[in-house]
């Protein structure tokens, strides 16, 4: 992409602070909510190629569930918050306090509780980036899915699609020691916001 | 199934052919449509992975054909000719295009699975190939692969189980 014509080492380090902070923030809250230490992976940050992205959740037709978020305002994009079913349920456990079952279905309860652990999380996420950049930057309320990463993922990408066959993403993985909670966030802006993310920071514009 | 049977991978964005024998095969199709050719007289097919509906909003440089409902369907129909296969014995069958996420009130991107089907759908029929197996729509994912010793289209998604097309 052009954007990277320039100082591109620079501007990837920015976006990889970009997802220490919001991935951190969603950390805290998360372990704020269920009174235990989270631990988080440095954050990658890496343009693509369509077909790696699923291969970070272990291959496009492995199963997962994922809370989706649009971003809107100032730098839109879309975000993910992905884990196993097997992580949800124990998420939910310990959350919720729920009773939750073994069965591989979820409650509408479950589901419910699920959506609102991803506000959460996408908002403390969102927010510190916000606060961090002076963008305007909301979530829209959450949509859940439990399918193939490849089908839900390739969602996050069309915005990409029109401009190549690789599209930038900044990940995380946080973990919960024992509980083996874990959880994956991915923040795709769309290609036409890292303009406004590297302007509102102060990078100096590419030289054409 | 034979062991070590062959098979050709069909990524995101991309299309390939087959011929003669094996599978040809492509995974996660969410709101993308995986199109598939087939000449059973010949046994020789293709199948493409398309992601968006029309080329007209590309901005990339080198333009991918295989991306998009509007040029993806002619290549594999000109590479399935090609390889043999006569444009009167040509069948088509289709899958994917699902809207994975709803949410109320959104725009036409949030659309993008069902435009892709018509896109494709309005391209077979102007090459004049009979559609004559499709599994679009609904919220869920799906892989699916033919097999070029019979042209059936077997389709597997995580809700719906298996189905054969």
């Amino acid at each position: 992409m052009d954007l990277f014509k320039d100082y591109a080492e620079f501007k990837m380090d920015i976006l990889k602070e970009i997802g220490n902070i919001g991935a951190g923030n969603a950390a805290t809250a998360l372990s704020c909510l269920l009174d235990k230490p989270i631990d988080m992976a440095v954050p990658k940050v890496q343009m693509l190629p369509f077909e790696a992205i699923a291969e970070r959740v272990g291959g496009a037709e492995k199963i997962v569930l994922a809370i989706f978020f649009r971003v809107e305002g100032d730098a839109p994009g879309n975000l993910f918050f992905i884990l196993s079913p097997e992580a949800a349920k124990k998420l939910l456990r310990r959350f919720a306090y729920l009773t939750v079952d073994d069965e591989e279905e979820f409650t509408e309860m479950e589901w419910s509780a699920l959506s609102e652990i991803g506000n959460i999380l996408a908002g403390s996420y969102l927010s510190s980036l916000a606060d961090f950049t002076r963008l305007s930057l909301s979530p829209t309320v959450p949509a859940l899915a439990i399918d193939m990463a490849g089908a839900i993922l390739s969602y996050g990408l069309l915005q990409f699609g029109e401009m190549g066959d690789d599209a930038l993403l900044i990940d995380t993985t946080f973990i919960e020691g024992q509980q083996e909670v874990e959880g994956q966030f991915f923040l795709i802006p769309d290609p036409e916001s890292f303009d406004q993310i590297f302007t509102a920071l102060g990078v100096p514009k590419n030289h054409d | 199934m034979i062991d070590q049977q062959r098979i050709i991978k069909v990524g995101m964005a991309e299309l390939d052919v087959i011929e003669k024998e094996g599978l040809i095969r492509t995974t996660g199709l969410g709101s993308c449509v995986g199109v598939t050719l087939y000449d059973p007289h010949v046994k020789v097919g293709a199948l493409a992975h398309v992601m968006l509906p029309s080329s007209e909003i590309a901005r990339e440089g080198a333009l991918n054909i295989a991306k998009y409902a509007d040029t993806a369907v002619p290549a594999i129909y000109q590479k399935v000719i090609s390889l043999g296969a006569s444009p009167k014995r040509l069948v088509a069958k289709m899958a994917g295009g699902s809207q994975m996420f709803s949410f109320a009130g959104k725009g036409d991107a949030l659309r993008i699975g069902p435009r892709n089907v018509e896109s494709c759908k309005a391209r077979l029929n102007e090459l004049g190939v009979p559609i004559i197996g499709e599994d679009t729509g609904g919220n869920y994912g799906r892989t699916i692969e033919m097999d070029c010793e019979t042209g059936i289209l077997f389709i597997r998604s995580v809700q719906m189980g298996k189905k054969e097309l």
